[in-house]
């Protein structure tokens, strides 16, 4: 049984978590969130300077060549700090759809920049207030053009190419296709979004008539963004759970330091009970996450599975811990000044992000169905 | 990362399965049980096994040399139990004597006592019980109100125990009482070994609101135990007791019962006013959740399994395990029943779905939420050891027992 990071990975880890406690403290979070930054970009720097950009794209394409499990360390040290960097989008999503649907000369081309930090990439699904799926998307690829509105892309206006999830006119689940754009062309237009978490950028992209091309075979574009789904869902569970444990920490912190009705809040049951919850919900998130980066790094037969539990109890533990945070601080926890905001407005934004708790619910259900049945 | 053994372990596991092959019958399915016996017959068949295993060298693996054990790893004795489950054999009996009451001997016991007892405790001659709870002392066992009075060389017991399993058919159990009520109520308790057969020992069973008989109340009346038999000083009863209530915690686990896939069977099968229960949206809901815990459950003790494999001491994660699975026996018993709408009131193995499990799981759920340490004590217990937070304020902290204010 070895059910565990190896110590390379904690090595790793251990670095990753020095270079954000020392240049990525609540200071940085609050200046993004109050400026018109887009985000850090002194941290992002730093991180691309480590070459974490490009820890899972492999040496001949200019990375790391490390694997899954590594950016599952790196993955929880930035979610600890609520670091306002696009390492998701560009990282997770759009350096991982490249890898998985790109044409060679596709990979040559932009993951060498990805994993040198010279580009940031992103993945544009949504279209508005609807779920993403081959029924609601309607942006269109015809001719090399690329036509239609895409919002919230998360960094939309900071990336410089997205992956873009589009409508090619095939039946069912065949409607859809993936394409790449660079963002710098015409034809682009980008609108930063007021959201629930200004210190994660997103943007409205419209496209009237953009240079796109395809990448993945046409009409596998649902197939192909729901994979990249269920690896992005791994990794940001670890970002999900490191998140979760600040907010915990910061939770068992003030009900030491908080007296009322003459005693420390945290000697009432009340709040003893909130906090030992959290590390419940914290553990079994921890616990299916290690499952999923396991699925996800040996590409596993339960990887859909996997993912969603592990992505189902993230969610759930991070909310919780957020939102109890608060309320364990009480009227300090809900003013401006706290540092409790970020991680409300985080675990809200990472809830949402790759599709809600309804997308990630039935896809689990529908997987667990297929295999009782088998 | 992996799930595979290291060589020794592999090479202890192909040991322990050609043991296990030779002396017992593998299970057809996961959920093929033993034939049913009667009381008797099912203790003696209990008894035959666990003798068995201690010949063979199987039983109490971690335990130490010198006393019957053999000296194994904490992940030798996990694989032994990790195969056993794979055949048909009994258990059940030997749980809390092995599993707690021993060890608290092998902590606090003289050297006579673990010369006397250790060895036919392995061997499956006596068995043990554990007698802490009572009426006046649940949670709160420290409140505790049967006595014990030094006469000369020996002490008399008189009180009444409550849950205790198997005293009917137990050789042994360590009783904590109280030997001095003068003093604050975790000061002035002890710990004996108490012959189960003394005169003044009765056992009743306790009918539990499920129906079904599986714990007792025992009284003391007059019961005689030599001073001999006392484990650890007198006073010192509490920190002997938490020894066996760690244990408990450890012991105490699994929870079992039915899960989300037969949930997912029930509700392929279970027809609601509109349509199939698997295409209704709360009932997939609850497989998602369901499945999510019991899978977080599983890949916890993974993990703890790991740092027993590595031979480091496992983290405090173990200790969500009954918070979870206790509250989620019961919730999914009765959300299984309301699949069977009114049907669903209905507790007969011949009608009700899957032979009543659900309805059987939503009663017990109910005791298991409070056995070995209630879902609020073990909040506690993570609030106070893994997060660091104070103990409640204790009013009877440093009252002598004797001047207490007594509820019912």
């Amino acid at each position: 049984m070895n059910f565990d990071f190896s110590d390379d990975q904690k090595m790793l880890k251990e670095q990753v978590s020095k270079f954000l406690s020392d240049k990525c403290g609540y200071d940085v979070v609050r200046r993004v969130l109050e400026s018109d930054e887009l985000y850090a970009e002194d941290v992002w720097k730093g991180l691309v300077e480590m070459g974490l950009t490009g820890t899972a794209i492999p040496e001949e394409y200019g990375g790391l060549g490390l694997g899954a499990l590594e950016l599952c360390v790196v993955a929880e040290e930035l979610g600890r700090v609520a670091a306002p960097v696009p390492f998701s989008s560009s990282v997770f999503l759009a350096t991982e759809a490249i890898k998985l649907a790109g044409s060679e000369e596709q990979k040559q081309k932009y993951l060498p920049k990805l994993a040198a930090g010279e580009i940031i990439g992103t993945l544009a699904m949504a279209e508005g207030t609807n779920a993403p799926s081959p029924r609601t998307v309607k942006a269109s690829l015809k001719g090399g053009k690329l036509t239609g509105t895409k919002m919230p892309v998360p960094d939309g206006e900071i990336a410089d190419i997205a992956v873009v999830l589009v409508n090619t006119g095939g039946s069912g689940d065949k409607a859809l296709s993936l394409a790449i754009v660079e963002l710098n062309g015409s034809g682009i237009s980008k609108e930063q979004l007021k959201t629930i978490d200004p210190t994660r950028g997103q943007a409205a992209l419209k496209f009237d008539g953009a240079a796109a091309e395809l990448m993945g075979a046409e009409g596998e574009g649902w197939d192909l963004v729901r994979r990249v789904l269920d690896g992005a869902a791994v990794w940001t569970a670890f970002e999900q759970v490191g998140g979760a444990e600040t907010a915990m920490w910061m939770a068992r912190d003030y009900a030491l330091e908080r007296y009322a009705f003459g005693r420390q809040i945290g000697s009432y049951q009340a709040i003893k009970h909130k906090l030992a919850d959290m590390y419940v919900k914290i553990e079994l998130a921890r616990s299916n996450s290690y499952y999923g980066a396991m699925m996800l790094n040996d590409n596993g037969a339960e990887l859909v599975e996997a993912a969603a539990a592990a992505r189902i109890s993230a969610t759930q533990a991070y909310i919780y811990a957020a939102q109890e945070n608060i309320q364990t601080h009480g009227g300090i926890g809900y003013t401006w000044e706290a540092n409790t905001q970020f991680f409300y407005r985080r675990a809200k934004l990472l809830a949402l992000s790759l599709g809600s708790p309804l997308y990630w619910r039935e896809r689990l259900v529908t997987q667990l169905e297929a295999r009782n049945a088998a | 990362m992996d799930f595979n053994d290291t060589q020794e372990e592999a090479a202890y596991r192909a040991e322990v399965r050609k043991w296990l092959d030779a002396n017992a019958k593998r299970k057809a399915s996961k959920k093929d049980t033993l034939d049913a016996l009667s009381g008797a017959d099912a203790l003696q068949r209990a008894k035959d096994w666990q003798r068995k295993k201690a010949e063979a060298g199987f039983a109490c693996i971690t335990w130490p040399k010198e006393y019957g054990g053999q000296g194994g790893t904490s992940i030798q004795s996990v694989i032994y139990s990790q195969e056993e489950a794979n055949y048909l054999v009994p258990t059940g009996f030997y749980d809390i004597g092995l599993g707690m009451c021993i060890p608290t001997v092998l902590a606090w016991g003289t050297e006579e006592h673990k010369a006397r007892y250790v060895g036919p405790a392995i061997r499956g001659e006596e068995i043990w019980c554990q007698l802490f709870s009572e009426p006046a002392g649940g949670s709160d066992v420290a409140g505790l109100r049967t006595r014990a009075e030094k006469d000369g060389d020996e002490w008399v017991i008189n009180g009444q125990k409550v849950w205790t399993s198997g005293a009917h058919y137990c050789d042994y159990g360590i009783v904590v009482v109280r030997t001095d009520p003068t003093v604050p109520k975790h000061k002035g308790l002890t710990m004996f070994i108490v012959d189960m057969k003394s005169p003044g020992v009765e056992v009743r069973p306790i009918r539990q609101m499920s129906g079904e008989a599986n714990f007792n109340e025992v009284f003391f009346t007059d019961v005689r135990v030599p001073d001999s038999d006392r484990l650890g000083q007198p006073g010192d009863g509490w920190k002997v007791a938490l020894t066996t209530l760690m244990n408990e915690r450890l012991a105490v686990g699994g929870g079992g019962g039915a899960d989300w896939s037969e949930l997912v069977d029930l509700a392929r099968d279970a027809e609601l006013a509109d349509g199939p229960a698997i295409n209704n949206g709360a009932v997939r809901e609850r497989i998602a959740q369901w499945y999510v815990e019991t899978q977080g459950l599983k890949y916890t003790k993974f993990r703890t399994l790991t740092a027993l494999s590595k031979g480091q001491t496992p983290g405090p994660e173990s200790s969500i395990s009954k918070i979870v699975s206790a509250p989620k026996m019961q919730e999914l018993g009765s959300f299984a029943m309301d699949l069977q709408d009114i049907g669903g009131i209905i507790r007969d193995r011949d009608i009700s779905a899957q032979n009543a499990t659900f309805q059987n799981q939503w009663f017990g759920g109910a005791g298991y939420r409070i056995a070995g340490g209630t879902d609020e004590i073990l909040r506690n217990i993570v609030a106070e050891r893994v997060l660091g937070l104070p103990q409640d304020i204790r009013v009877d902290k440093n009252v002598p027992f004797n001047e207490m204010p007594k509820g019912k």
